[in-house]
């Protein structure tokens, strides 16, 4: 790491940090009504954190996905929402830096979203289709310039709030439901309908409720790569490493709260051995594993990521897949850990002991891109794919 | 070979349309050449020239057009002669 980037990433750290405190205030209120963290994200516009993965050259600061990942795990700490709403945004805005450079509309769209710090939403999932965003009912109309575009998607993240949105469908009206575009519209070009209400278990405050998503607009606002490359080559990586981090972010707050918990406890009666002291360890050594992880995934990641034939390769998809599915898995034994380990006041809301939220947001990890369904496409690829026999790669 | 690879991807491919109606050089994904397919059309492929693909070549690029698999396929055979 060079001394620009040293210092830029100390910059980011202790904006995340200002970030976090913020979330982490209104985190159980966002957690309790099942509202948007306003607070947040006001907070991460004026920390300017938008627009960082943008490249310098348009503007912003080229953050590698690495940085993008601790400012994730930073937030999520304070609050799983927020922290999952600023990672939908940066898996979006990753397929814009990655597949929208040398194209007129989409660069002038990235400087943009520095300068206006605009909060991108994802439209992925559809009627019909349910979480398998590599096949699309709805197909784009271009008719000229204008394309159209109609979607019943039964899940848009924050779409009420969101500044855009980038919304897949079929390329053309005959098209096969795997040939696939993605479409960058802005708030004035859609009309949301709300059919669907995101009352759930977990992850409150993303407010991913469900709309007939209506929008016209210029064509040249239709990403130049199939989706099916932009999946391959940089979503599906982003996708998984970002919210990997996210997760880790909760899952060590929780065994943070136990540390506390525990230290608490040693300090009431010196000279003994808490009785959770021995799980606390047991929890920190599995979310040092989770943490390694994600390390591993996203050093994999930056080490492919000049070479598309690397990041479309089934290894490749394979260890991003196996980062997410470990991740989604271990974290929820970890936080019971820590709920165990403080007991009744972890388990009770209010206390600086509790982890009840943190445990409901990370049920979602499993189900955010199914873990069957992402288990079902690896046993798939390794029909073909073999293991890789050397330890260091 | 190339009728070989089309009578695979007819059989293993899963395409919404007839094979013989796409060029050597179509897209296949275009074509509606799922990932699941594609690996069913690796596997039948590798059985079918008695070869392994190596894992830098099990990619999208590799799957791509009925040329880009021969291509692949002849890469692999050739190599292996070579040795």
């Amino acid at each position: 790491m060079n001394m620009m980037s040293e210092i830029r990433g100390a910059g980011l750290v202790e904006r995340a940090r200002e970030v976090a405190a913020v979330a982490g205030k209104h985190a159980d209120a966002v957690d309790k009504e099942g509202r948007f963290p306003h607070e947040a994200v006001a907070a991460m516009k004026s920390a300017r954190l938008f627009g960082i993965q943008v490249p310098i050259l348009l503007g912003g600061e080229g953050a590698t996905i690495a940085e993008i990942a601790e400012v994730c795990s930073i937030i999520a700490q304070e609050c799983a929402s927020s922290a999952m709403i600023f990672a939908m945004h940066h898996i979006k805005l990753s397929s814009c830096v990655s597949h929208g450079m040398g194209d007129e509309w989409h660069e002038a769209f990235m400087h943009r979203i520095v300068r206006e710090q605009l909060l991108l939403g994802s439209a992925t999932t559809e009627a019909g289709i349910g979480g398998n965003l590599r096949n699309s009912i709805c197909a784009i109309e271009v008719d000229g310039d204008i394309c159209r575009l109609t979607k019943e998607a039964t899940v848009i993240s924050y779409g009420k709030q969101a500044d855009a949105i980038l919304i897949t469908s079929r390329s053309h009206k005959e098209a096969a439901s795997t040939d696939q575009v993605m479409t960058v519209f802005l708030k004035d070009q859609y009309t949301l309908e709300q059919t669907h209400v995101w009352d759930t278990m977990g992850m409150r405050g993303t407010c991913s409720d469900g709309f007939l998503f209506k929008a016209e607009a210029p064509a040249v606002q239709i990403l130049p790569k199939p989706f099916a490359e932009i999946a391959a080559e940089s979503m599906l990586a982003t996708c998984h490493l970002l919210w990997s981090a996210t997760w880790y972010g909760i899952a060590l707050n929780a065994v943070t709260r136990a540390q506390a918990f525990v230290r608490a406890a040693a300090r009431a009666n010196p000279g003994t051995t808490p009785p959770g002291a021995l799980r606390l360890a047991e929890a920190t050594a599995e979310l040092h594993l989770i943490k390694s992880n994600v390390i591993a995934g996203i050093e994999r990641f930056e080490a492919a990521k000049e070479d598309p034939a690397q990041l479309s390769s089934l290894g490749f998809a394979v260890a991003m897949n196996n980062v997410k599915i470990a991740t989604s898995q271990m974290i929820l034994s970890v936080i019971n850990q820590a709920m165990i380990i403080c007991g009744i006041a972890g388990y009770k809301n209010g206390t600086p002991y509790s982890i009840g939220r943190h445990l409901r947001d990370a049920h979602s990890a499993q189900l955010m891109i199914s873990n069957e369904r992402i288990l079902s496409n690896t046993a798939t690829m390794l029909t073909v794919h073999k293991l890789d026999t050397s330890l260091m790669g | 070979m190339k009728d070989k690879i089309r009578e695979l991807l007819g059989k293993l491919g899963g395409l919404p349309v007839a094979v013989d109606t796409l060029a050597d050089g179509a897209d296949l994904y275009a074509a509606g050449l799922s990932s699941f397919a594609s690996v069913q059309l690796m596997l039948g492929i590798e059985d079918a020239f008695d070869i392994e693909f190596p894992d830098h070549l099990l990619n999208r690029k590799s799957f791509a057009s009925i040329d880009a698999i021969a291509e692949t396929v002849s890469a692999i055979v050739e190599g292996r002669e070579a040795a």
